[in-house]
Order: structure tokens, then C-alpha cells, then sequence
């Protein structure tokens, strides 16, 4: 973005939109909204203190097992799907379903089948991010050049070597696509379960902080929140950026 | 002056590299091979020519494993062919080559699926890298190359697993005509100095009578061999002179006359 011809750095149009935040918040037209200066004052006591530590570390526990799941089941799933007709026609509809059904509804279900503890919160967080995961997945297997898939056949690939060697590297592109935005889902996968299953991790201080209308400290952690979501995301379009020489080129 | 004889009688007493034998092909509703024979006589090229859609492709992956026919057998040194073998390497029209590696990977890629260790594999790509004349792009990527250097490397890729049988589907269709005129003088050569045997399918009835010792003329769907063509006094000849040889435009005008009824 360029302002009457000086470079300004990326995202400098959050700076005018924190402008903003800190004039609404030194206004008091609301108490939900204290001015930005004080979230971001309150945001350095928080981060220091033990109940935010533990729910980092508890979120982050629930976010990566899920994370980690989502991938390592929805990857393969995807190929798969993308190789086989079959496996395709009888998988395809449920996963169309859980992309689009509201997942916050089934949690209730999760909760009876799993408890109320960690494992309903991963599941949950799992369900969230996977779909995508598999639907990009296949879609990058079927686009793949079909003389790829015969020259390997032709030199003697085994079903597996074509698997790691041919279909997973020519559906790279859009695994990382699908990646990232499973990883942004399962954000929200992990804070849903948090808030709904038992309250833990930033779910319980959230809970805590809006029952005693302590504003400032609410806003200061879901800063935090976003700011990390955004990173993992970034880092994500980075890796995508390495693989995008050949994404138009298959 | 020398005609082209038409019946391969010299056939019978070389031997043969790769036969099909009755062979049949249909994709649903499409017959596309019926009934196909023919022989591929060792360490000569023959050109597979015939009017597109004809099932040339089809016939080269048969040949390649790559495709069962519905009937029929296809036999490469005197084994039934039942799959892929290392007996066998294919050159791809669209080159087939990896986006995401290199071209000494590629080049490799044959060797690394049969299982050769990297080292070994890698010095074998280097010595055919540089025999193709791509010396200094071991490291480059298919996307930093030219069309007629992507195939170099696809024809690389299939020497260097020392295959007897080449199987050629239209390899110089999608480079510009120097690079394939080079092509074809590379690949005369290569039929002189290698002792393989060569499955090359053409357009082009130039390109054809150039490179080959035999041109097998498909007829249009369900494909058969209509007649087989051995321009046999050509290969004596030195490859500048091919053009102009009267044995060589009077081959063409001849296919071009047997075709043309197909076309029209
Ligand atoms: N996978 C397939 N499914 C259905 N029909 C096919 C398939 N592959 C080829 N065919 C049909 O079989 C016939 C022969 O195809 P093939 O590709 O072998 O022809 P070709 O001689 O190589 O043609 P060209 O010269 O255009 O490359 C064509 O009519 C084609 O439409
Ligand atoms: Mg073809």
C-alpha cells in the first residue's frame, strides 16, 4: 500500500483501526469497549500471570492434538478419495455434511459419547478443521496429471511409492491450502469445546473475566488469541508460497 | 531406383523384440484396437502412423503394461507381458516430469523406483544428463526450462534405466521444428549406437520416413495395421542427405497417398 507516494509497511491499516478502538474506548461510549492503550497495558499483566500460562498450555495441548488428527487422518482420507472412485462416492456426502452442518451442535452429542473432559474438547476441535483437510486434499489428487501417475506406473511405482512420491507432492499446493484454513476452524473448534464442554483454557477465562466484567482483561486475551491465529495462518501461506512455483505448472 | 519394399521379408530372419498378437482394446463403447498384430524387429525403430484417434497411444500402453487389451497377448522378448517391467521405458508426449524436482531427480526417477541406491543412481543421470546436452542443469527445475530441454530430460529419465524396448509416444509433438529436426538426428544416432529397440508414434510421414526402419500404418478405429513400410535404403544414407534422397520423398508421397483416403 503506498500513501501519496511513501511505502507503508504491511498491515499499517491496523494502526488506524487501533486509532479508532483507543478514541471509541477514551469516549466511554460503552464499558465493553475500554481504549486500547489499557487492553494492551492489561495484556502484559495477564500474560505474566499463572491462570493465563495454564490455559495457554491447555489450549494449545487440545488445539495441537486436534490439529495434529485432523491432518494426519484427513490427508490420507483425501487421497484416498481422490484415487478411488468408490471410496469416494461413499465418503464425499458425510464430508459435504459436516462442512457445512453447525458443529457447535453436535457438541452436546460429543459430550455424552466422550465426557467432559480433554478428549471431547480435542474431537471437537478435530472436527472442526478436518473436513477442509480432506475435501482440498482430494481435489488436489484429481486435478494431478494423469501421465505423472502412468510414467511412475511405467518405472514400477508400487501403489505406495506413487502415494508418497507422486500424489501427495502433486497435491501439495492445495493440502496447505486446505491446512490452513483447518488449522484458522480448528481455532475456533478449540475455544467452542472449551466454552461448552468444561470450561478450561482460555474458555475458562473468558467465562471469568465477562462474569466479572473485567473488559479490558477480556479484550487483552482475545488479542492474544487473534494475534496467534493470525501467525500460525501466516506461517502457513508462507509454506504455501514455497510450493506455489509449481502449483500452476502440473 | 530403389522402391521401399512393402513386404517385411527380411523380418523372419532378425529377431523379434516386442510382438502383439491379436490384440484388442474397447473403452466402453469405443473400439479402438481390434484384432491388432504386429512385430517389432530388435534394435530398429518402428514408427506407429495413423490418423488421430486411431489408438496408437493405446497400443504403446498396452505394450507398456500400462493397459490390459480385452483380448490378445503382447510378448517383449518372448514373455508375455502382465504389467510394467524393467524391460520396458516410456517417453511422454507432455514429458511427465516432476514440477517439484530437480532435474537430476528426475532424470533419476526411474532408477530411484527400482530401488538403486542414490549415489549410484545419481552418477548413471549424470553421465545421460550430459549425453543429452543438459550438462550444468542438474540442479535447474522443469519450470526453468524450454520445451525441447524438458523433453531432453524425459528422454534421459528413459535411457537411463537401460531398457530394451523405447516406447515413444509423439516425443517431439510439442517442441519447436529445430529443436525436432535436431531430435530426429539425435534419435538416429541413438537407434545406431544403442542396440534398443525403438516404439516411436508420429503425425508426421515426414518425421516417420526420417527415423525409421519400418512404418506400420494403423488404420482409422478399430484400429489395424494396414500395411508396414520399410524404407530400408535410407539408413544407409548419411542423415543430411535423407531429405533429399528420392527413396525418402517418394516414401512420403506414398503414405501421404495411402492416408489421404482417410482424411477426405
Ligand atoms: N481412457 C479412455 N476412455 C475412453 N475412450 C478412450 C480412452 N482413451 C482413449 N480412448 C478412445 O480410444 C481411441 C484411441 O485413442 P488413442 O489415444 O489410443 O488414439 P491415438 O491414436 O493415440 O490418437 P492421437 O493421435 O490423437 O494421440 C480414441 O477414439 C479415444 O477417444
Ligand atoms: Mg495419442
Amino acid at each position: 500500500m503506498t500513501l501519496y507516494g511513501y511505502r507503508l509497511p504491511a498491515m499499517s491499516s491496523l494502526i488506524l483501526w487501533g486509532l479508532l478502538w483507543e478514541a471509541i474506548g477514551q469516549m466511554e461510549v460503552s464499558f465493553f469497549v475500554p481504549p486500547l492503550s489499557e487492553v494492551i497495558v492489561t495484556l502484559f499483566e495477564v500474560v505474566q500471570t499463572s491462570a493465563f500460562q495454564k490455559a495457554l498450555w491447555e489450549t494449545a495441548y487440545a488445539f495441537l492434538a486436534g490439529v495434529f488428527f485432523s491432518i494426519v487422518i484427513g490427508i490420507p482420507t483425501g487421497i484416498l478419495m481422490g484415487k478411488n472412485r468408490l471410496i469416494d462416492e461413499l465418503l464425499l456426502p458425510w464430508v459435504n455434511i459436516f462442512l457445512s452442518v453447525p458443529l457447535t451442535a453436535l457438541v452436546p452429542v460429543l459430550m455424552v459419547l466422550f465426557g467432559f473432559g480433554m478428549t471431547s474438547i480435542i474431537i471437537t476441535t478435530t472436527l472442526f478443521a478436518i473436513w477442509i483437510i480432506i475435501l482440498n486434499a482430494r481435489v488436489g489428487v484429481m486435478q494431478i496429471n494423469r501421465s505423472l501417475v502412468d510414467m511412475a506406473r511405467s518405472f514400477g511405482a508400487s501403489p505406495w511409492d506413487a502415494f508418497v512420491k507422486i500424489y501427495f507432492w502433486a497435491a501439495l499446493p492445495e493440502i496447505l491450502g486446505g491446512v490452513r484454513i483447518g488449522i484458522i476452524r480448528a481455532v475456533k473448534g478449540v475455544i467452542i469445546g472449551q466454552l461448552l464442554i468444561s470450561i478450561v483454557g482460555f474458555g475458562a477465562l473468558f467465562e471469568l473475566y465477562s462474569n466479572n466484567f473485567l473488559m479490558s482483561h477480556f479484550w487483552a486475551v482475545l488479542l492474544v488469541l487473534f494475534a496467534l491465529a493470525f501467525s500460525i495462518s501466516e506461517l502457513l501461506a508462507m509454506l504455501e508460497r514455497r510450493v506455489a512455483y509449481y502449483a500452476a505448472k502440473r | 531406383m530403389a522402391m521401399p519394399q512393402t513386404k517385411p521379408a527380411p523380418v523372419a530372419t532378425t529377431d523379434i523384440a516386442v510382438s502383439a498378437r491379436s490384440v484388442s482394446k474397447t473403452y466402453g463403447e469405443t473400439e479402438a484396437l481390434r484384432d491388432m498384430t504386429i512385430e517389432f524387429p530388435r534394435g530398429q525403430l518402428t514408427s506407429l502412423l495413423g490418423p488421430s484417434g486411431c489408438g496408437k497411444t493405446t497400443l504403446l500402453k498396452i505394450i507398456a503394461g500400462l493397459l490390459e487389451p480385452n483380448s490378445g497377448t503382447i510378448e517383449v522378448n518372448g514373455k508375455p507381458v502382465t504389467g510394467p517391467g524393467e524391460d520396458r521405458a516410456f517417453v511422454f508426449q507432455d514429458f511427465a516430469l516432476l514440477p517439484w524436482a530437480s532435474v537430476m531427480r528426475n532424470v533419476a526417477f526411474g532408477l530411484e523406483l527400482r530401488g538403486v541406491a542414490k549415489s549410484e543412481r545419481e552418477a548413471i543421470a549424470a553421465k545421460y544428463i550430459a549425453d543429452v546436452g543438459l550438462k550444468g542443469f542438474e540442479k535447474s527445475f522443469p519450470h526453468e526450462l524450454s520445451g525441447g530441454m524438458r523433453q531432453r530430460v524425459g528422454l534421459a529419465r528413459a535411457l537411463s534405466v537401460n531398457a530394451d524396448v523405447l516406447l515413444m509416444d509423439e516425443p517431439f509433438s510439442a517442441v519447436d521444428e529445430q529443436t525436432r529436426r535436431k531430435f530426429q538426428e539425435d534419435l538416429l544416432s541413438l537407434v545406431q549406437n544403442e542396440n534398443k529397440t525403438f516404439i516411436f508414434v508420429t503425425h508426421s510421414i515426414e518425421e516417420a520416413v526420417y527415423v525409421s526402419d519400418q512404418i506400420a500404418l494403423l488404420l482409422p478405429r478399430p484400429s489395424r495395421v494396414s500395411e508396414i513400410i520399410r524404407p530400408s535404403g535410407l539408413r544407409m544414407k548419411d542423415v543430411d542427405n535423407i531429405r533429399r534422397d528420392p527413396e525418402y520423398l517418394d516414401t512420403v508421397d506414398r503414405i501421404w497417398a495411402l492416408l489421404r483416403s482417410y482424411v477426405e
